[in-house]
């Protein structure tokens, strides 16, 4: 057991994490590829036209993927900026920095998917209802984030201020998720239950978990990628960095 | 194909979806590219200044 908590903490350490994510970052990357593929062949060969919205519906496939997902991160980044600043784990304040630009390019997607999917279904891009707003704060709050780690010259006290930044808005995911339940949205709740043709339901629901599965990968491979670049840069004087000078980053 | 392509009238919404996702997959791809090289040369940099030291590095870990 002590020996498996050491082999942990092993790869907090800035060189171990570095190897290590240069070593899984490209299998990430590859296996989003292949999972994207698979994904939008399902979803856009196999899965049939949807009964009432036609083929608008497969917007969904790349909308609720970039919903969950700039969720998710956002709720991992406030917990490794949480880790930064309770134990001053230095991989774990670069990893909350490392997610910020990712998730908000979700957040974003998600917006964007949703606002082309709002006009052919409610003849709107854009309504200022209860799961739209809270989603939009979110793309607020990764960018708040980002410009607050920016603005502060001194790396420490960048960290700190925009852990507690990130902190303060988690309050904000519990909301995007229940706003549909909460408020009367013009947002539908959530459907991984609708009840359409069993069949079409179930190809769907599996175009939809291969293309979140894909988008996971993508963000760790990409993520992982941002953190080795953000440590050679905070680290560029560490002897661990020099030795590995030669070698493509 | 063309049917494909038309989405039943909703190809503007469905391929503007993906193609911006697609878009901004790449794009931060690239800009992750474009910063590796620059970490690239400011390190070959740093490394050139250690050498006509005397390849003294510092010790700070």
């Amino acid at each position: 057991m002590a020996e498996q908590r050491v082999q942990w903490f092993k790869f907090a350490s800035p060189p171990n994490f570095y190897d290590l994510a240069g070593r899984l970052a490209p299998w990430f990357g590859g296996l989003a590829a292949i999972l994207f593929v698979v994904g939008l062949y399902i979803g856009f060969i196999l899965a049939p036209p949807d009964y009432q919205q036609g083929n608008s519906y497969r917007i969904m496939f790349i909308h609720v993927p970039t919903a969950w997902m700039s969720m998710f991160l956002y709720v991992l980044m406030a917990v490794y900026a949480a880790i930064g600043l309770i134990w001053r784990v230095k991989t774990a304040e670069v990893m909350a920095k490392a997610i910020a630009p990712t998730g908000a390019m979700f957040a974003f997607l998600c917006l964007w998917s949703g606002a082309l999917w709002g006009k052919p279904t409610w003849g709107t891009y854009w309504v200022w209802d209860a799961r739209l707003t809270s989603q939009l704060i979110l793309l607020f709050l990764y960018l708040g984030y980002m410009a607050l780690h920016a603005a502060i010259e001194d790396r420490q006290r960048a960290a700190n201020a925009s852990a507690i930044l990130a902190l303060a808005g988690v309050v904000n995911v519990p909301i995007i998720y229940f706003s549909v339940v909460w408020w009367n949205t013009l947002h539908q709740g959530a459907s991984i239950t609708v009840t359409s043709a069993p069949t079409m339901e179930t190809v769907m629901f599996v175009a939809l978990l291969v293309m979140t599965f894909a988008c996971w990968m993508y963000a760790i491979a990409v993520v992982l990628w941002r953190a080795r670049l953000e440590l050679l840069e905070r680290e560029r004087r560490a002897a661990w960095v020099l030795e590995r000078t030669g070698e493509k980053a | 194909m063309i049917e494909f392509l038309a989405m039943g009238g909703h190809a503007p919404y469905v391929w503007g979806s993906y193609g911006v996702a697609l878009l901004a997959m790449v794009v931060e791809m690239v800009l992750l590219r474009q910063r590796r090289k620059a970490v690239n040369r400011r390190l070959a940099r740093l490394a050139r200044l250690n050498g006509e030291e005397g390849g003294a590095t510092s010790p700070d870990v």
